[in-house]
């Protein structure tokens, strides 16, 4: 295994192993976007609206998620300087670029998971198995373009004072395709106003393209980036 | 000339969001300029 | 201390030309005329269009807006490029890269004003999702995002390298947002909602359309240069502010 590789798996290691002692994500994170869920429920008040728009709403619940989980990623980091002591101990930018990210995806699909039995649960949502199959590919080519660019704008973004609030300005317009693309391949999946759920395979193309873009780009521009 | 109003507007806005940048620009910068003297700037 | 000491600094002050050199007054004068010059051509020499009336006349400000704000991005990702890769690090295409990108944020808000009440006139609302203006809105947006992290603080350099890493991804990430909306709007064959904006221009109002160009670029150069300049000083003071300000109490002190 490469040395880059092996910090990225060192890194994602630490970041999960962080998660699950402090079970942050798992009792602020998924009730906050159960929460999102529900609020837009009330803020459009018509079942029929909520299960059309169901899948936009899940990933816009998603990227607000993102944006939480991105924060927090980052807040173990500089906490105690950890992050500056990674950078100058000479360690592969990308590797921990990598690691981060990995992390950073396995928390977004638990997220995911989570949010799409609600989107049944709660806007009466329908899937079968081609479309479960259709949502499980977007999701994850999705999440490597959601987790590139997080854990990306998250480096800029981390640390000093003030510049937390930057982070939803800079990361939701970069993720626009994103939610375009997810958003439509789950129309497809959960078959919304009769939509064909084979309709939906085209736009992986496009979540693929983003996910191979920002994961090689977000690698070489990591460096710089974090290089304080 | 129907909808005057609104081409002079986009008019105004044109002139007047130049002008306003330009206006803010050099207070700015004029203020900048009482602290640093003539010779050092590498433009002059 | 009386008045007649008190006026000579000031005087001064006036006559200081700040970020002002022979070539930009020219170019100034310049700049001022031709935009007289548009106005009025705009206005009142050339002709409503057969189509869209008289809301064409603003085309002439929204369109040269819309271009210079695309060549003041492209600018900006150029010189940032050019200052991660020169060893030197030069901090003048940082500034530069600034400047030109707070210039774009101007023209493409002039362009989207311009736009929007174009779009009143003639299709009667302020907004439509088509793709142009949609991926204009997000580049709008992300060159805030951009000017935001310019103004975050820290040492210049850190400066320079955090935005010019992000002008480089936003001109990654720019054709990814232009072709995800197309591809969006071809499902809402929303083509129709543009209805027939042929211009067929004639002669004058081609001309006019140039010369709206021609006097947007100039304009351009000038806040550019100017602006470029400014943010000099700007980081001169930041970088000797404390030292002048100690030097000149001093002074003040030695000569009370």
């Amino acid at each position: 295994m490469t040395p880059t590789l092996r910090v990225a798996r060192a890194i994602a290691a630490k970041d999960l192993r962080v998660e699950w002692r402090s079970r942050v994500v798992t009792n602020q994170v998924l009730p906050f976007s159960a929460l999102v869920m529900v609020l837009f429920a009330f803020a459009l008040d018509d079942d029929g609206i909520t299960e059309r728009v169901a899948p936009g709403l899940v990933w816009l619940a998603v990227l607000f998620s993102l944006v939480v989980l991105v924060s927090r990623s980052y807040a173990v980091e500089t906490a105690d300087g950890a992050l500056d002591q990674l950078r100058s101990s000479g360690v592969e930018p990308a590797g921990i670029f990598f690691g981060k990210a990995i992390a950073l995806a396995v928390q977004l699909l638990v997220l995911q998971a989570v949010l799409a039995g609600l989107a049944v649960v709660l806007y009466r949502a329908s899937i079968g198995a081609e479309g479960l199959a259709l949502f499980a590919s977007a999701a994850l080519l999705a999440t490597v373009g959601l987790a590139s660019v997080g854990t990306l704008y998250g480096g800029l973004a981390a640390g000093v004072r003030g510049r937390e609030t930057l982070l939803p300005l800079l990361v939701l317009p970069v993720l626009a395709p994103v939610l375009i693309g997810a958003t439509r391949c789950t129309e497809s999946a959960f078959g919304v106003e009769g939509v064909e759920t084979s309709d939906g395979w085209p736009w992986l193309g496009l979540l693929a393209i983003f996910a191979v873009l920002f994961s090689v780009f977000g690698a070489f521009a990591y460096g710089p980036l974090i290089d304080e | 000339m129907k909808d005057l109003g609104f081409i002079l507007g986009s008019w105004i806005v044109t002139i007047g969001g130049m002008a306003t940048f330009a206006v803010a620009m050099f207070r700015r910068a004029r203020r900048d300029a009482t602290v640093v003297p003539p010779e050092e700037r590498p433009w002059l | 201390m009386t008045d007649s000491t008190a006026q000579k600094p000031r005087e001064a002050a006036r006559r200081d030309p700040v970020t002002g050199t022979r070539f930009t007054r020219v170019l100034g004068v310049a700049c001022l005329a031709g935009l007289v010059w548009l106005f009025v051509f705009a206005f009142f020499v050339t002709p409503a269009d057969v189509n869209q009336g008289e809301s064409v006349r603003i085309m002439y400000a929204h369109v040269p807006g819309a271009w210079l704000a695309y060549l003041a991005f492209v600018v900006t990702a150029f010189s940032s490029a050019m200052y991660l890769w020169r060893r030197t690090r030069s901090l003048t295409w940082d500034r530069l890269a600034g400047a030109s990108a707070e210039v774009g944020v101007l023209f493409m808000a002039i362009s989207l004003v311009t736009g929007s009440l174009w779009g009143r006139i003639t299709w009667g609302t302020f907004w439509t999702w088509d793709a142009r203006l949609t991926t204009t809105a997000f580049l709008f947006i992300t060159y805030v995002g951009y000017l935001a992290v310019r103004g975050l603080g820290g040492s210049h350099h850190q400066r320079a390298r955090r935005s010019a890493v992000l002008a480089l991804l936003a001109v990654l990430e720019i054709p990814l947002v232009h072709f995800s909306v197309v591809l969006w709007n071809s499902l809402h064959q929303e083509a129709s909602v543009a209805g027939n904006t042929d211009v067929t221009m004639d002669g004058l109002m081609l001309f006019t359309l140039f010369l709206g160009v021609v006097v947007f670029t100039l304009s351009y150069v000038w806040l550019v240069l100017h602006r470029q300049r400014a943010l000099h000083l700007r980081d001169l003071v930041d970088e000797t502010g404390l030292d002048r300000a100690l030097e000149a109490r001093r002074a003040e002190a030695a000569s009370s």
